[in-house]
């Protein structure tokens, strides 16, 4: 059968790289992207080449407790965001803590994530009496606040980075349950899944080849400004003093180990950690605020 | 009844489908407040939406069965039961003469693969992250229909020309065309699973009208050279006036005329269905002023006492608003439910 009328398609660009083009387009998106970059790649790599290694208790020396940023050390070096009251030097063990920090929010969010995924489709795609549980579940969860629950779970269980991932895992996988489960609902109503049920497809398949790629969009922007607030949680935890342990400072522990000497005037040990993490969450938020944006279709 | 006309022709054969009392309600349900009332012995009325309401009819091998009436009479909710998209609420549905609810194993996935459905909106019913080969293909590699990838590819690339679609086209994604080109494809994603029933639910609706006439001819090629069944929904009877062999008229849930397509447009019964074929454009009454059925198209959720077309019509007598019309059969063929027959 010939037809006459078979026309060329319209365009020829999928949409990803519109949205990627669209990115790389705003200059704001680009200094975020860049002191992103910046900071994960001193975060993750530079910890190797700094002065010292501030888990390591041999590496520094009481002697040169609560120095100034520019002092020198009684053997020569220089500690350019000072020490603290052990006598460690801030800058390392601010790109060590930084490390703690963003591993913790990469890997929990990472984490909540899946799971969230996973509940949100299972309860959109199955309905009924497991829907009903499981979004019973997850208001529960989200009904507590945040940080308590945190607080009151890492009290039982004690300190530790695996711990405070597991933490901020229990408390942050139902919003994304209930994000996928609203995207994955609306999605579940188009054609294209009646279609594909009607073809005789697998639940599974359905779910995870067909709702599930349709539904990610809104729940990846929303992970990306989780990230931000996972870190936040565990610098709020490692402040209070239930997250990680004194021997892997993160930047809350270390903003919390300099607060008792910020009123006699040696405010660096806490303002510089205090100053990074600031830096790191705010790019973050732009970073993912930004995504949503490239990523509304309302736009295109 | 309907099996009455074949009965000179020797055994007849089971229709495709035969629907016996089908109904399909929708309910929502109880919010927390009324849930506790519920548990405090109070009596809950959660409103029940009859889509469907006791339907009787067969579709027969090879015709094609035109389904017409109004926006939200039930039309879709009817096509979707008949491919197993939609469980009806009561009533029997019979593929082959077998219930489809005793159908398990190889029969069931025969039923599910024989009837399938071409969806009214062309813009949401292909999947957007699938490139339309793996659209195509998925059927095949599902069931393993194909041997090999080789043998898969040969079977995309077939039913790609056969709905005049270029092979070169596997490789893109569906926003890449256009509404006719996607309607097109979904034909395409049908077609490859070798279906004998086609569930058309308004499938040009949607469409230009420049390619509203490609399509319906691309639909009439079909079935001749697959042989295939339709049942062919639509709103406008002037649409299912060029493939419809039968025609049922639908209002408010109920089919209340059925007849063969020259029977009714020649002499139509019920007093909607003449209320439809006025609003036709023809040579004859090109001029009139175009309107639609007069009065407002009643909630499903309320329908009206007795004949649910009372409020509408003009012959409207007490009886019409007490007591519900029965279908009658003029002749074999011609079914109607309306009180104005009941005492020819
Ligand atoms: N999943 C559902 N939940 C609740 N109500 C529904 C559902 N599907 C359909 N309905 C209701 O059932 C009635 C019939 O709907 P249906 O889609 O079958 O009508 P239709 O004849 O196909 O209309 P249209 O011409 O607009 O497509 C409508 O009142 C609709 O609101
Ligand atoms: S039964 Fe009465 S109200 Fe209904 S269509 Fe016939 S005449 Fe009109
Ligand atoms: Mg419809």
């Amino acid at each position: 059968m010939s037809d006459p009328a078979i026309i060329q398609p319209i365009t020829d660009t999928p949409q990803r790289r519109a949205i990627l083009r669209r990115l790389r387009r705003r200059p704001s998106v680009k200094g975020s992207l860049i002191a992103l970059l910046i900071i994960v790649v001193t975060g993750l790599l530079l910890p190797s080449l700094a002065l010292q290694n501030p888990y390591d208790l041999s590496s520094f020396s009481v002697m040169d407790s609560r120095l100034p940023p520019g002092a020198e050390s009684f053997d020569g070096q220089v500690f350019l965001l000072g020490t603290d009251q052990q006598g460690r030097d801030m800058l390392s063990a601010i790109l060590y803590g930084m490390r703690v920090s963003l591993m913790v929010g990469l890997i929990s969010t990472a984490v909540a994530l899946v799971i969230g995924i996973c509940v949100g489709l299972t309860a959109a795609v199955l309905g009924g009496r497991i829907e009903t549980l499981l979004m019973r579940i997850v208001d529960f969860i989200l009904g507590f606040p945040t940080i308590l629950v945190a607080l009151v779970m890492l009290a039982m269980i004690g300190r530790g980075v695996d711990k405070v991932i597991f933490a901020i895992v229990v408390v942050q996988w139902a919003n994304y349950a209930r994000i996928m489960r609203s995207t994955a609902l609306s999605e579940r109503r188009k054609e294209y899944v009646e279609a594909a049920f009607n073809l005789g497809y697998s639940r599974p398949r359905v779910m995870f080849r067909h709702i599930m790629p349709n539904s990610l969009n809104a729940v990846l922007v929303v992970a990306t400004v989780q990230i931000a607030s996972a870190i936040t949680l565990e610098a709020t935890l490692s402040f209070l003093g239930v997250g990680v342990p004194v021997t892997e400072p993160s930047l809350g522990l270390l903003v919390a180990s300099g607060f008792d000497y910020l009123m006699s005037g040696d405010y660096w040990i806490s303002f510089y950690p205090g100053v990074a993490l600031l830096l790191l969450i705010f790019s973050l938020n732009l970073v993912g605020d930004r995504l949503r944006t490239a990523l509304d279709p309302k736009r295109s | 009844m309907m099996n009455a006309l074949h009965a000179d022709a020797g055994p007849t054969p089971p229709p495709v489908l035969e629907m016996r009392a089908l109904e399909r309600e929708f309910t929502r349900k109880p919010v927390l407040a009324e849930r506790l009332l519920g548990l405090l012995g109070r009596q809950i009325d959660i409103p029940v939406l009859k889509a469907v309401r006791s339907v009787d009819l067969s579709v027969h091998e090879g015709e094609v069965l035109g389904l017409v009436g109004e926006s939200g009479c039930g039309k879709s909710t009817l096509g979707r039961m008949l491919t197993g998209i939609t469980s009806p609420s009561r009533g029997e549905l019979d593929y082959n003469g077998k219930p489809v609810t005793e159908l398990s194993g190889q029969a069931l996935r025969d039923f599910t693969l024989d009837v399938q459905m071409i969806f009214q909106d062309p813009y949401a019913s292909l999947n957007p992250r699938q490139k339309v080969g793996d659209i195509l293909a998925e059927p095949l590699r599902v069931h393993r229909i194909t041997r090999s990838e080789t043998e898969t590819r040969k079977r995309v690339d077939e039913a790609l020309r056969e709905v005049g679609l270029d092979v070169s086209y596997r490789d893109r994604y569906p926003h890449q065309f256009s509404g006719g080109q996607r309607q097109r494809i979904g034909i395409a994603r049908a077609l490859i699973v070798e279906p004998r029933f086609l569930v058309c639910d308004e499938p040009i609706a949607a469409l230009d009208v420049s390619i509203q006439a490609q399509v319906i001819n691309l639909f009439l090629d079909l079935r001749r050279r697959r042989n295939l069944t339709y049942l062919f929904i639509s709103h406008d009877l002037s649409v299912v006036r060029h493939i419809a062999d039968r025609v049922a008229i639908m209002y408010l849930g109920q089919i209340v005329e059925l007849a063969p397509a020259a029977r009714l447009f020649a002499e139509p019964a019920h007093p909607y269905t003449r209320t439809l074929l006025e609003q036709i454009p023809s040579v004859r009454n090109r001029k009139r002023k175009f309107h639609a059925v007069k009065g407002e198209i009643p909630s499903p959720l309320k329908p009206p006492s007795g004949c649910a077309f009372h409020p509408r019509c003009a012959f409207a007598t007490d009886r019409c608003r007490a007591e519900a019309p029965l279908p009658r059969d003029l002749t074999e063929t011609h079914r109607v439910s309306c009180h104005l027959f009941d005492n020819n």
